[in-house]
């Protein structure tokens, strides 16, 4: 069975869920121990990423339950609230340059 | 070097651009900024202030995106207003006792509204109009009186008088001047907009002036105006112009202009070169005071260059006065010389009194355009005021001609020059416009049309139209073709059909938000399957995903099904029970059910099994599926009734459920012609007759009303249901994405006449087939709720966190109003909830 962690500082990684959890596509919201919480995304070729769960343009930690989708072979996750889209590899929001959201490494084990 | 210190007096909208201004300099990086804000709340878009009226909340109308201070470390202090200034010792002392010393201090005060020095001004009653306290507190006393008189017909006064009127006072405006707007517009205009605004019923009385407020016990009962007249009314509310607020300025020992202003060079430099003022409060250097934003948007722009010592030397020497409003409903502008100053200059007028329009253009002798008014129908400003300063290229004539009357104009926005001003509020040029390729990107990139707005229609044209008709960045057909390749393919997965069908650059990707969505929808509608299982669970709006309507928190809303809005008072109960026990807020719907919000994720499926166990089922309220199928209470007893209205919105309700659509879909049957039930405003409404039933289609309410057609008359219940088995399904096979049945209807080639053909004759025989496939989704509907509540693997995704599958999302958190909850909308602002606990 195949884990997937994320890491909060270089060499720390906590576990988060199987990977089976995952639908591609779409993601999960994971709580971490600083009161933080991540959205986590599996994309159609099974890899993996995480982001902060907050959406900037709003406040709502929501961003775990937008829709996966790709620009330019690029990953993004679309706000479920006002839509806005974010580069799931660099937390860059695609409609806003002034706004990005923390990424978070994650690996399977 | 010790980092410098900017002070700025005045949180309104000239000072937040100013912020703004030094932020994208990068000045914000290297010196402390203090700002001192005399309103209880940061700035707001006074300009749309009117709008508070329209529902728009002091939040919406907020300038200041969120983080926006924290961002670039600025010092704001709200309701701490500048006392004194100590030019000697560079300090500003606050109301507060906080001192602060500057290196730059810049003054942006704006004005206050002018109330003349008449009698009885100070009693109860009395209000102007400027601040969002100022609007609360009229709204608050307008609740006990019948009757408002506003002092003063300017642009100010008009929107004025226009928010008493929407408050259901009688409205009455007192003009000093012999017609109203004498500022912007000349007598023609002002003729034109008087008899349009009394046509509305609002009462006016120009070349009047106003003598004394009169009151009884210290209110405000009637006003007397300058013919000896005494006008009865429980509230006024004076706009009579407005005046700079130069007091700290004077007070401080800098030079004001003798009618007011704070004196300022080019550079907006008052005549200490420390402090600047900039906006309202400031005294041009061409000698005038700008009652405008967008020459107060100029000078902060202005300063922060100045103070970032880029491009100092770029100065403000004069604006643009023109503008372009919607009073009361009325289109009214003015533009460059609408007053037809400049010698020998000759004018071009139009003018309908019936229809309100009045269009006047002022021509200089050598055939350039000065300047102009247009009332009544100010279509054509975007493209004249660019036009200003140059030789139109058609006659002077064919440019106020409403189009059919005389040569018909063939001239669009291309043919304004390069260095045209398209967006006066930012002033950005036809070419700067031309440079971007779509809405977004021109408002993103150049800001153009963020403003006021007016100028969007203007830029639209200017871009290159969309010939790419294509659903999205991964698709290059439209949802109609799609929905005919997956139907004659039989192809049954998004996957599939993006490898095989989308663009190159798409193939193998991830699709997008707006083609993962309307696939689903489609293969729901051609599958009828539960659509939250294996590939079709990842291509689902967030709401379909879990089958309810996520709110602005986070949280979500429930609504069960009740269909016809009728409903047995124990189910009722069970509805207040279920609300009451997890704490839900309550409240009744415009379609006829009872909607309860503030659901946490992990919560929705106690709250469905409490629900399911009644009898209830999904009101697909998330889904672009059948919403409500209203009903007035009909024949069974209503004395006009000719139908049993209620037995048919049910049997409807029912059969339609579930069916997953473009868009969603909307119904009504109303009893008798009094149309109780607003049928006619549905997509597909239908009015009881002494025969059968009127079947209408293509209604609706929302953003753009439209009246439904009549479809077919007299018809049978069975006759009835098999037209709109096919209706629904040939507007679901042909529609775009988000097309409602009302915009498809006006884009159909051929428009009803072809619907009927198609529908009702038969014209491409393929009626059998449209009703096998409604007969399928009947037989096939199953509650989406109760599916999920059986089945604990479909279970597992409501959880507020995967690795916590208990704890509740501490971000949901609600504050008590009118005895229920609302969102506590203050926790969404903070950054990092650590230590943050749940209600
Ligand atoms: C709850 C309700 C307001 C209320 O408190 O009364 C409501 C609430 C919402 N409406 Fe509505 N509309 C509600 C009746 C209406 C009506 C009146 C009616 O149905 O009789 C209209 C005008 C009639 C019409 O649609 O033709 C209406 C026109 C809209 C529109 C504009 C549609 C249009 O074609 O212009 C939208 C936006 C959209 O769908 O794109 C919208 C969208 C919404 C959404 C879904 C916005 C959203 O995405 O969050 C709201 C979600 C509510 C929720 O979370 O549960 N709502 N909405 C009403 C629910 C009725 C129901 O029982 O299902
Ligand atoms: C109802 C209405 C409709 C309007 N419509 C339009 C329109 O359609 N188009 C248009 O161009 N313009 C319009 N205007 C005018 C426009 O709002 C002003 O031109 C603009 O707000 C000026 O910006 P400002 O920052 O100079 O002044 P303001 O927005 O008035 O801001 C000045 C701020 O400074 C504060 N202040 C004053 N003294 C001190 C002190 N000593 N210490 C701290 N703070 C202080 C004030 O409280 C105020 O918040 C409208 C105005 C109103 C009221
Ligand atoms: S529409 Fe006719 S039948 Fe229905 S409630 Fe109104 S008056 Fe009565
Ligand atoms: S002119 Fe006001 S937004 Fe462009």
């Amino acid at each position: 069975m195949t884990t997937l962690e994320l890491s909060l500082s270089p060499d720390s990684w906590m576990a988060v869920c199987e990977e089976a959890r995952l639908t591609p596509g779409r993601g999960v919201a994971a709580l971490l121990p600083d009161g933080r919480q991540a959205a986590v995304f599996r994309d159609r070729s099974g890899r993996t990423y995480a982001i902060d769960n907050r959406d900037p343009f709003t406040g709502a930690q929501v961003l775990s339950r937008g829709l996966v989708g790709s620009a330019d072979g690029r990953p993004f996750v679309a706000s479920p609230l006002l839509k806005q889209r974010f580069d799931l590899e660099t937390g860059r929001c695609l409609d806003d340059d002034e706004v990005a959201v923390t990424v978070y490494p994650v690996r399977t084990k | 070097m010790t980092t410098p210190t900017i002070v700025l007096v005045g949180h309104g909208m000239v000072g937040q651009r100013f912020l703004e201004a030094l932020a994208d300099r990068g000045v914000t990086e290297r010196a402390r900024i203090v700002v001192l804000c005399e309103e209880p709340r940061p700035a707001y878009d006074r300009v749309q202030l009117t709008s508070y009226f329209s529902g728009k909340t002091p939040d919406d109308l907020s300038m200041v995106e969120a983080g926006f201070m924290e961002k670039h470390g600025i010092e704001l202090y709200v309701g701490d207003p500048a006392e004194s200034v100590d030019r000697e010792a560079r300090t500003v002392t606050a109301r507060s006792g906080r001192v602060v010393a500057y290196d730059t201090l810049v003054l942006a005060t704006g004005s206050y509204p002018f109330v003349p020095p008449v009698p009885g001004k100070d009693a109860r009653g009395c209000f102007v109009y400027r601040t969002i306290e100022d609007l609360l507190a009229i709204e608050e006393y307008a609740k006990t009186a019948t009757t408002g008189a506003v002092v003063g017909g300017g642009l100010l006064g008009l929107e004025a008088a226009g928010a008493l009127k929407g408050l259901g006072l009688d409205t009455h405006v007192v003009e000093f001047a012999p017609r109203l707007m004498p500022v912007q517009v000349d007598e023609g205009g002002g003729a034109a907009l008087l008899r349009t605004i009394e046509r509305m019923g609002l009462t006016v009385h120009t070349g009047t002036g106003t003598q004394e407020v009169v009151t009884a016990d210290g209110a405000v009962t009637g006003m007397r105006l300058s013919d000896g007249s005494e006008l009865a009314t429980d509230m006024v509310v004076f706009s009579a112009g407005v005046r700079p607020r130069d007091q700290l300025a004077r007070d401080c020992g800098l030079t004001v202009g003798e009618r007011g202003g704070i004196a300022v060079d080019e550079l907006c430099r008052t005549s200490d070169p420390a402090v600047f003022a900039i906006g309202e409060c400031a005294l041009a250097s061409d000698g005038r005071v700008y009652g405008l934003v967008a020459p107060g948007y100029e000078m902060a722009q202005t300063v922060a260059a100045t103070i970032a010592e880029e491009e100092a030397g770029n100065g403000f020497t004069g604006a643009d006065m023109s503008t372009k409003l919607k009073l009361l409903g009325v289109d009214v502008a003015s533009f460059g010389d609408a007053h037809g100053t400049a010698e020998g200059c000759l004018d071009v007028v139009y003018s309908d009194s019936r229809s309100g329009v009045y269009k006047k253009l002022v021509i200089s002798g050598d055939g350039v355009l000065l300047g102009g008014v247009l009332v009544g129908d100010a279509e054509q400003y975007g493209l004249l005021r660019p036009l200003t300063g140059t030789v139109p290229p058609v006659s002077p004539e064919q440019l106020v001609l409403p189009a059919g009357a005389g040569a018909p104009v063939a001239l669009g926005p291309s043919a304004l020059p390069d260095d045209a001003v398209i967006c006066s509020c930012h002033n950005v040029t036809k070419h700067a416009i031309g440079q971007c390729s779509s809405l977004p990107e021109v408002k993103k990139c150049t800001k153009a049309g963020t403003g006021c707005g007016s100028c969007v229609k203007t830029i639209e044209k200017l871009l290159p139209a969309a010939t790419d008709k294509g659903l999205c960045g991964c698709f290059s057909y439209t949802r109609s073709e799609l929905y005919e390749i997956a139907r004659t393919l039989r192809l049954t997965s998004f996957a599939a059909l993006l490898d095989s069908h989308g663009r190159d650059t798409a193939k193998g990707g991830e699709g997008c938000e707006v083609c993962k969505p309307t696939v689903g929808s489609i293969l729901a509608s051609l599958n009828n399957g539960y659509i939250l299982d294996g590939e079709q669970a990842s291509l689902q709006d967030t709401n379909d995903h879990f089958l309810a309507n996520m709110q602005r928190n986070g949280s979500y809303s429930v609504v069960p099904r009740i269909p016809g809005g009728e409903i047995t008072p124990d189910k009722l109960i069970v509805i207040g029970e279920v609300a009451r026990d997890f704490g839900l807020y309550t409240k009744i719907t415009g379609g006829q059910r009872i909607d309860l919000f503030g659901a946490r994720v992990d919560q929705l499926p106690s709250i469905w099994t409490r629900l399911v166990d009644a009898g209830f089922e999904s009101g697909h309220a998330y889904g672009k599926a059948l919403r409500t199928v209203k009903s007035c209470v009909g024949q069974t007893w209503c004395r006009y009734g000719v139908q049993d209205s209620v037995k048919m919105a049910i049997q409807l309700e029912l059969r339609y459920r579930g069916l997953r659509a473009p868009h969603k879909l909307k119904s009504a049957v109303s009893g008798c012609a009094r149309e109780c039930a607003e049928a006619q405003s549905k997509d597909f409404g239908i009015i009881a007759t002494a025969n059968g039933w009127n079947l209408y289609v293509g209604g609706n309410g929302g953003a753009t009303p439209r009246h439904a057609d009549l479809l077919a008359q007299d018809l049978s219940d069975a006759e009835l249901v098999r037209l709109i088995d096919r209706f629904l399904m040939f507007y679901i096979r042909t529609a775009d994405r988000l097309e409602r049945t009302s915009t498809w209807l006006e884009r159909l080639e051929g428009g009803l006449d072809h619907l009927k053909d198609v529908v009702v004759h038969d014209s491409l025989g393929l009626c059998g087939e449209l009703e096998a496939l409604m007969a399928a989704h009947v037989a096939d509907y199953r509650d989406e709720w109760a599916e999920t509540l059986d089945d604990p693997e479909r279970l597992r995704r409501f959880v507020s966190f995967v690795n916590a599958p208990g704890a509740p999302d501490p971000s949901v958190r609600f504050v008590p109003e009118r005895d229920q909850i609302k969102p506590d909308l203050t926790i969404l602002t903070i950054g990092n909830l650590e230590g943050a606990t749940s209600r």
